[in-house]
């Protein structure tokens, strides 16, 4: 039996390869090496919650009516029984009560988004800290970044379908933002509504980006990024035996084919699980969309909370003076435009941009492979950390209802504390965080000159009592002198033999200045030299 | 870690100067490696994590099939729990039984390759540069002459785009008249209605501390548009204690007996502003926490919005009904760039009340 | 009652006219599954006893005669059986200071004395009151009428299902899962603290007892499993964090261990 299968497969692998050349892609892809860590797979928690996403998606689309006429709710269920309610609401209700399954299927798709978009971030933070951004992958994380706002969409678009009083309000938020920008706003805003808000064209209009156009960009780029990924090789760890210029692990398949397959039904599992378990999104407790009714408690799914947090915090007067201008008779409502326009603006573009600015400051040191230890790079860990803390501050700040509510608050007094704390907690926290960094590099030298302690005390026969330290062992030492040791930018001088003042200086210069805030204050590996003193000091 | 593998070979680690990478850790073989029962024990397990696979699906379909559900809270929550556990069991099963499977009997020995520069050499660089140039001779574009050719072709090709996205985006806005937004369905008249079954309100039932939540009364009858309508003419109406309330000048006939209206959607982003503290007499917005004084012409005392409450002038007719005595003043809801231009649908002597 | 009505009648004729009045009452309400003493059919020494109650525990911020005090305790004339009833039974009267934002807590007196407290109060002016059983019987209502007006003129305090939600300053409208349907019912009629008033004209008897259909039929629970509070998307995303991201990154780790 087995030499029958082995010859038909054989027959039939042949037969493709005759007509595609598959042979070549068969000897490329299968035995392509993986390092083998856990904070690998982050990026895949996140592919394999959008396949959950794409099964349970279709499951729902078969139900689920995207129109926004009106209809009377035919069902049993108490508190909708006889209710009036557009389709889409219905067809959200019917796909939940009646049909056997569709409950367990529309939760896990909700789920399953929540986690999708926040493994999308714990991938990134992974990526950030370990510097797998570096030369040849900022395409890469390019593309990442792209996924990463492509699911803000897809979020977005997907919880605002069901058409019930908590996401219409979201979107009557988004209406009021995007008739804030000045001059083209109310037009905008007729553009997406098809009209004045709430409109008929909306629902139907979403479903078509929330299922085709979003994932469809959601997937060629997750394309894209995988065949990088393939190309590139994958980044490893520094440790013995893996250099810049090798990849160490194990093999696609069958190792990675059966740890990464498997990990796929782990995920389709747990969310299963949590599922089954746990309600979330209950249109039914919200009601069908209508302008006039809202609820405590009105906050956005997580992933664009942040955004909420920065529209609660923004003032609408600061000591007397407006934040909403009326210029010439024209409105300009900073109030609206700095926390919903320019400040995500800002920090994503410098997100998307990271790695050309630590570029301008380290100079072009060809392809990085092996990544690096946060501990090591102080100043972009610190950026990472203060950059968590304002999103964080943002989150929380969407919450003080919330947090207010549970802990006896004011949500006032937390307002005011989130407004001092976006602009004072991100510089104390990188300021906390590289200095604990320059602490750990700290121990780590102290660790390979002196070694482990063990609590063994020995008394000498003069007396003297010393504790046993156990000196580290060849890969404890590699690991913690491996590092790049890396000094501020040199430039050329200013001036040239002739005293003419060259051109492309100032941009050298500022790219100087950055360096030095990256580089200037460092620790340095143990080099040989000192660890040879150390060991002939410990034989005394 | 086993002493022999600590090894503290220091004549390696000083070559040069430089440290010497010490090459990869010596592979330490796992019990299944060793051990024929340990690797037998393993495949039982995978067998048995696979087995509970089945079993999940068996029960997932079980429950499918069996269910009766009704659209009673417990009889759907039932259904849920069990085929997600089932579900779970089916998944996770398969999961960890390949999973387990490659911990405890796949190879583990790591492997190396090399990796070679991503750049292509310099020798095909030239080549591709060649071909290039190549292709631009042969296209004819390179002589001066053709530089209407390349003007032509970048206006056509530049143009064409907006023959599909110009019908696009233009079809995509209904009507485009964005002048309706400083209009709504109040007029001289209009009685105000309860939200939402529509019956109008006589002022007597409006005692100190009421709120009631106010449409126009025919809105409910509209054919088409009516949650456009609404969605700008939400009104709350509120009594206080006459003494507590602080008229604005100008705006004297408005309001009576203690009894305003203000328009219920914020003008921040556009939530309902709904949350009325009847003894502070503010109220807050849930979305973003504005916070308007209704004592005090609604105007903003917390919170991201800058201006207060549009107001409805309000009135009582003779059969003691409360009518609005005209449109708002201004347009209501957030704020947008030319708000403060073009005809206000009332205009009067009172303008908003703001610095 | 004022002097001036007191005179008219000899001392013990409204004694007798209660207590007839009372047991005509109280026969009508065996026969129809009646409720506990409503305003009007409180005894003289209901309101007595109340008296006394109130002069004890009530009068040093709402003054002996109820007229209130300025800046600290309203006045309490007209405001009926039911708000005495809603107050003193969820505990939050007598309270601890004065302010906006008055808790709930224990109540300090039984039934009977609350009645007495109710039947005091509602002597010295006309006010809404206290509501029978049936006004408040939740399967006499219809729990999707009651939604509707709920999430009208309730959500945007107490939260879509009544889970509660902050105000300004602290203040919040309090979670009303286990507040009893008569205390529901008066606390809308009345109008306590931040809460605004809404009279029968602004939902009449019948809509009152349809939102406590709706707020009883909550107590199922969710069809969806369990609720995580009830408390939103700012839930979910927490617990979908900690509990679902978490397992699945405890299983990665597990993924990439060592096997022994």
């Amino acid at each position: 039996m087995g030499a029958k299968v082995n010859a038909a497969a054989a027959g039939t692998a042949n037969w493709v390869d005759d007509r595609t050349s598959i042979g070549g892609f068969v000897k490329f892809f299968s035995r392509k090496l993986f390092p083998d860590h856990w904070s690998f797979m982050l990026g895949e928690i996140a592919l394999y919650s959008f396949l959950v996403l794409v099964l349970t998606g279709i499951f729902l689309t078969a139900f689920f009516v995207p129109s926004m006429d009106q209809v009377t709710y035919e069902g049993t269920f108490e508190t909708m029984h006889g209710v009036v309610m557009s389709k889409a609401f219905e067809s959200t209700l019917v796909t939940s009560f009646q049909v056997p399954g569709g409950m367990l299927i529309r939760q896990m798709h909700h789920w399953s988004a929540l986690l999708f978009t926040a493994a999308i971030v714990t991938h990134m933070a992974r990526v950030f800290f370990t510097g797998a951004f570096r030369k040849p992958r900022e395409i890469n994380w390019l593309i990442g970044f792209t996924l990463m706002i492509m699911s803000l969409a897809a979020g977005f678009t997907g919880y605002s379908l069901p058409d019930d009083v908590l996401s219409g309000n979201g979107l009557r938020i988004i209406d009021g933002v995007t008739k804030s920008i000045p001059i083209v706003g109310t037009y905008i805003s007729y553009w997406l509504f098809g009209g004045e808000f709430p409109g008929e064209a909306l629902i139907p209009r979403m479903f078509t980006a929330h299922i085709l156009l979003v994932p469809g960009i959601i997937l060629a780029l997750i394309g894209v990024h995988l065949f990088l990924v393939f190309l590139h090789k994958h980044t490893q760890y520094p440790g013995g035996g893996r250099k810049n210029t090798n990849v160490v692990g194990l093999p696609l398949f069958p190792v990675y084919t059966a740890k990464a397959g498997g990990f796929f039904f782990v995920v389709f599992g747990i969310v299963a699980l949590v599922a089954g378990l746990f309600t979330i999104n209950p249109v039914w407790n919200y009601g069908p969309y209508d302008p006039s009714p809202v609820s405590a408690g009105t906050q956005p799914d997580w992933y664009i909370l942040f955004i909420d947090g920065a529209l609660r915090m923004m003032p609408g007067w600061i000591a007397g003076h407006p934040t909403e201008w009326v210029i010439a008779g024209y409105t300009l409502s900073w109030n609206i435009l700095i926390p919903a326009v320019i400040l995500p603006g800002i920090f994503f573009t410098f997100l998307a941009l990271y790695p050309w600015i630590e570029a301008w400051a380290t100079g072009d040191r060809g392809e990085r492979h092996v990544l690096d230890r946060p501990r090591n790079v102080p100043v972009r860990t610190g950026i990472g950390v203060a950059l968590i803390s304002f999103y964080v501050i943002l989150v929380i700040e969407g919450s003080n209802d919330i947090i207010a509510n549970l802990f006896h608050l004011s949500l006032n007094d937390i307002t005011k504390v989130t407004r001092i704390g976006i602009f004072a907690l991100p510089i104390i926290s990188f300021l906390i965080t590289r200095r604990i960094c320059f602490g750990l590099q700290r121990k780590d030298r102290e660790l390979v000159l002196h070694g482990h302690e063990t609590g063994r005390i020995v008394r000498h026969e003069h007396g003297e009592y010393i504790e046993v330290h156990e000196p580290l062992s060849d890969q404890e030492v590699w690991l913690r002198v491996s590092y790049d040791d890396l000094a501020p930018l040199e430039i050329a001088d200013e001036f040239n033999a002739r005293g003419v003042r060259r051109k492309g200086y100032g941009w050298d210069r500022f790219k100087q200045r950055l360096s030095r805030f990256y580089y200037e204050q460092r620790i340095q590996p143990v080099s040989p030299a000192e660890y040879a003193e150390a060991q002939h000091h410990a034989h005394h | 870690m086993s002493t022999e593998e600590k090894q503290h070979t220091n004549s390696q680690q000083h070559a040069d100067g430089q440290w010497v990478d010490p090459g990869l850790p010596p592979h330490r073989p796992r019990r299944a490696d060793v051990d024929p029962k340990a690797a037998k024990r393993a495949e039982r397990q995978v067998a048995a994590l696979f087995g509970l696979s089945i079993l999940g699906t068996i029960a997932t379909l079980t429950v499918y099939f069996v269910q009766d559900q009704t659209e009673e809270v417990a009889s759907i929550r039932l259904v849920n729990i069990l085929l997600g556990i089932s579900l779970c069991f089916a998944m996770l099963g398969i999961g960890l039984g390949a999973i387990h499977w490659a911990r405890t009997l796949m190879r583990d020995h790591e492997m190396v390759e090399e990796r070679h520069a991503l750049r292509t050499s310099d020798e095909n660089r030239e080549i591709a540069v060649q071909y290039l140039k190549d292709g631009a001779e042969d296209s004819g574009l390179t002589t001066s002459r053709r530089t209407l050719l390349k003007g032509s072709l970048i206006t056509a090709v530049a143009l064409a785009p907006l023959a599909i996205l110009v019908p696009q985006i233009g079809n995509m806005g209904g009507d485009w008249n964005v002048s309706k937004l400083r209009h709504t369905m109040w007029a001289k008249g209009t009685k105000l209605a309860r939200d939402p079954d529509g019956t109008p309100i006589k002022a007597a039932d409006v005692t100190i501390g009421s709120v009631f939540h106010v449409i126009p009364e025919g809105l409910n009858d509209l054919e088409h548009g009516k949650l456009e309508e609404k969605a700008k003419a939400v009104v709350l109406l509120i009594r206080m204690d006459p003494r507590d309330l602080n008229i604005q000048p100008g705006r004297e006939d408005w309001s009576f007996d203690g009894i305003v209206a203000y328009s219920k959607i914020c003008t921040h982003v556009g939530c309902p502003v709904a949350l009325y503290e009847q003894q502070t007499h503010h109220l807050l917005c849930p979305c973003h926490q504005s916070t308007f004084d209704v004592a005090n012409g609604a105007k903003v005392i917390f919170g991201p919005a800058k201006r207060p409450l549009p107001q409805l002038p309000i009135a009582v007719d003779d059969e003691g009904y409360i009518i609005a005595q005209s449109d708002f003043h201004e347009p209501v809801g957030p704020s947008y760039w030319d708000r403060l231009k073009g005809t206000s649908p009332s205009p009067s002597a009172s303008q908003e009340a703001d610095a | 009652m004022n002097a001036l009505a007191r005179r008219r009648y000899s001392k013990s004729a409204p004694v007798f006219l209660v207590l007839i009045l009372l047991a005509l009452l109280t026969a009508i309400g065996f026969a129809a599954n009646g409720s506990p003493a409503e305003a009007s059919t409180a005894s003289a020494d209901d309101i007595a006893e109340g008296q006394k109650l109130f002069a004890a525990n009530c009068a040093s911020c709402h003054g002996l005669d109820a007229q209130g005090t300025e800046g600290v305790a309203p006045s309490l004339i007209g405001v009926g059986a039911a708000a005495v009833d809603f107050q003193v039974g969820t505990g939050r009267m007598p309270a601890q200071q004065s302010g906006p934002q008055v808790q709930e807590k224990k109540p300090q007196f039984d039934d009977e004395q609350i009645s007495q407290l109710a039947a005091y109060v509602a002597s010295l002016g006309e006010g809404p009151a206290i509501p029978t059983d049936e006004m408040v019987d939740p399967t006499l209502g219809d729990p999707a009428v009651g939604m509707e007006l709920f999430r009208t003129n309730c959500a945007m305090c107490h939260g879509s299902i009544g889970g509660g939600g902050a105000l300004t300053q602290g203040k919040f409208a309090p979670n009303l899962w286990s507040t009893s349907n008569r205390h529901i019912y008066e606390a809308m009629l009345v109008g306590p603290q931040s809460m605004p008033v809404f009279n029968d004209a602004n939902i009449t008897p019948e809509n009152k007892r349809n939102i406590i259909a709706y707020l009883d039929f909550q107590q199922q629970g969710s069809p969806g499993g369990l609720k995580l509070g009830s408390i939103g998307p700012v839930a979910e995303g927490f617990w979908g964090w900690l509990v679902a991201l978490g397992l699945i990154i405890a299983s990665t780790i597990y993924v990439g261990a060592r096997a022994s």
